[in-house]
């Protein structure tokens, strides 16, 4: 079987046809998957978004191997994964959401053990000192903190140098901090040409670190694109609009009497105001005359930011509530709009 | 295999820096296979609990039986019946006991999972923990033969070679027991009943002394505890005992490739 160089950017490294799968038994029986069609590709980042239940780590289930399809066509490397050779699983790293780590033993031990199963992996001490646990690598699993035990767990999935690296939240509990580490080390190994699917619930980490986006919903992906493509439609238009000292109600006056050319969203708590609708220099112009009419000046005026966000929502989907890690606060831009919880 | 060395990886050839990655590939499958159970071993010797069932305990029961003479009949020293009897449930201990309650929570914590999409797969795991079951077993019988033959025990050496076939059947027995038991029941579940059984095997079940009663000769434990008293005792071998150990054994083994789920 023909191998797929890693260095080649751009060849596909995993597709996915018309996949189904069907999990639980009985009344708990559910189609999780009704016919997923994806493909990633080497040298880039994919990301996996969807809300909870949306099927994403059943998906990477069915990519690595630990799970096949009911229907449907999966190929790694032009292979099925359910029945991979060691060479080939050597190609595939997979980092498990809920660890897949020994608490007993010590991350050392566990991510040494790991490379000694790779013909050529990388130094697995250096890899623990590049994601800074080197200092508590000789401690036991259970005994690190939720943001370290992520890192462990990246530094098993990707000690083996695969050319395809499955990350299932890989920086879900990370500090601002080390989140910085954790989105190098990824970078470094689509650098070198491997491919890497990653879901996330982080809006602002996927536009950090995609390439791609897939966006999966109801067992199926409903859009998919570069992050540039999948955004560009969704918020060239779109402006975040502070009017600082006015009243709400005034800008709620202003916001009926142009509501026929500029679509506007009101936050009627506060005088801001999501407009729409404005594509050109010209557009903005008149826009900015309609606030002179109504006594109105903006404190702050910017492009909408966490785009994914707004791809999402345009795409019909509930953005996931914000987790907080064991090791911190969120980030501010984690936080989501208020009534968008499914 | 006292220190089993997983921190080295002789032909793996580490490279400088995490981002100069050369072309992926895995391990030959003997060094992969020696590296998993090298892995296991040395995490079974590194745990106190499993420490205590496979070694201690067994350890105590033998010391405890020669000490008050229990099993002492006229003419001959209770220690010729009882380290066959301890022998049977360190198996129980190492490969049955033991082997359940880490493989059980490694399926709760994905350990398992993880592993099997590593080169390792996932046949490379149950062949790794087998021989680790029979390097903790070698271990356990050296000890304890020891710790017996310093105490005065004096075993036919006839019976060296059919003893060697009763522990092999019996560690194959009680290995595929305790991994259909990890694959499928919850962990804690998984730990209760591994940790109970051992109990009533060592109390009850015709290791640690002769069994009362004459059906427990076709479970696995009595007849492992028969099959290694008629050949260290005797000398003797005893084909029906064998035969029902073989029996356990493949129907175990058959119940785990049918049963035996991965994931939690």
């Amino acid at each position: 079987m023909p191998q797929t160089p890693a260095s080649r950017p751009g060849a596909p490294a995993l597709r996915l046809i018309g996949v189904h799968r069907t999990l639980g038994r009985g009344r708990a029986r559910t189609e999780v998957l009704r016919g997923v069609d994806l493909t990633v590709r080497g040298g880039a980042v994919t990301v996996l978004l969807g809300p909870n239940g949306a099927g994403k780590s059943t998906t990477l289930g069915l990519c690595h191997g630990s799970d096949r399809p009911d229907a449907g066509t999966v190929r790694v490397f032009g292979e099925d994964p359910w029945h991979a050779s060691a060479d080939l699983r050597a190609r595939i790293g997979v980092m498990w959401q809920e660890g897949g780590l020994p608490p007993s033993v010590t991350a050392r031990r566990f991510v040494r053990h790991v490379a000694s199963l790779y013909r050529a992996p990388l130094d697995p001490d250096a890899l623990l000192d590049r994601l800074r646990i080197g200092a508590v690598a000789d401690r036991p699993l259970r005994r690190l903190s939720g943001g370290q035990r992520q890192r462990a767990a990246l530094a098993a999935a990707v000690v083996g140098a695969p050319d395809l690296l499955f990350l299932d939240e890989p920086t879900a509990g990370l500090d601002p901090e080390t989140r910085p580490v954790v989105h190098e080390v990824i970078r470094e190994h689509t650098a070198r040409g491997a491919a890497v699917l990653l879901t996330t619930h982080l809006l602002d980490d996927a536009e950090r670190l995609a390439d791609e986006v897939a966006i999966l919903r109801a067992g199926r992906v409903v859009r998919a694109g570069t992050l540039e493509q999948l955004t560009r439609v969704a918020d060239g238009d779109v402006l975040d609009v502070d009017f600082g000292d006015a009243s709400p109600a005034a800008v709620a006056t202003w916001a009926d009497a142009v509501s026929g050319t500029f679509p506007v969203t009101l936050d009627h708590d506060s005088p801001t105001a999501r407009v729409a609708g404005v594509r050109s220099p010209a557009e903005l112009e008149g826009l900015t005359g309609t606030w002179t009419a109504h006594g109105l000046f903006p404190a702050r005026i910017e492009r909408a930011t966490l785009r994914l966000e707004r791809l999402l929502q345009d795409t019909g989907l509930p953005t996931e509530p914000v987790q907080t890690g064991p090791d911190g606060a969120p980030s501010p831009t984690d936080q989501t709009p208020a009534g968008s919880r499914s | 295999m006292s220190t089993p060395a997983p921190t080295a990886a002789p032909t793996a050839a580490p490279t400088a820096a995490p981002t100069a990655a050369p072309h992926a590939g895995a391990a030959p499958l003997g060094a992969r296979v020696t590296r998993q159970a090298a892995y296991e071993t040395g995490t079974a010797l590194r745990n106190g609990e499993q420490l205590l069932v496979t070694l201690i305990l067994p350890l105590l029961a033998l010391v405890g039986i020669h000490v008050t003479g229990l099993l002492d009949t006229p003419g001959r020293s209770g220690l010729d019946v009882a380290v066959p009897g301890v022998l049977a449930l360190a198996v129980v201990s190492s490969a049955f006991t033991a082997t359940a309650i880490s493989t059980g929570f490694e399926r709760r914590y994905d350990v398992l999972a993880a592993l099997a999409t590593t080169p390792l797969g996932t046949l490379g795991l149950v062949a790794g923990k087998a021989v680790s079951v029979i390097a903790v077993l070698a271990i356990q019988t050296v000890v304890i033969g020891g710790v017996g033959l310093a105490l005065g025990w004096r075993p036919d050496p006839a019976g060296l070679v059919p003893a060697l076939l009763a522990l092999a059947l019996g560690a194959a027995a009680f290995t595929a027991l305790g991994l259909l038991l990890a694959g499928t029941a919850r962990p804690e579940a998984t730990l209760a009943v591994a940790n109970l059984v051992w109990v009533l095997i060592g109390a009850v079940g015709g290791t640690v002394f002769p069994p009362h009663w004459a059906w427990l000769e076709l479970t696995p434990s009595g007849a492992l505890g028969a099959a290694l008293r008629a050949a260290l005792v005797e000398g003797a071998w005893a084909p029906g005992a064998l035969l029902v150990l073989a029996l356990w054994t493949a129907a175990a083994t058959a119940a785990a490739l049918r049963w035996f789920r991965w994931r939690p």
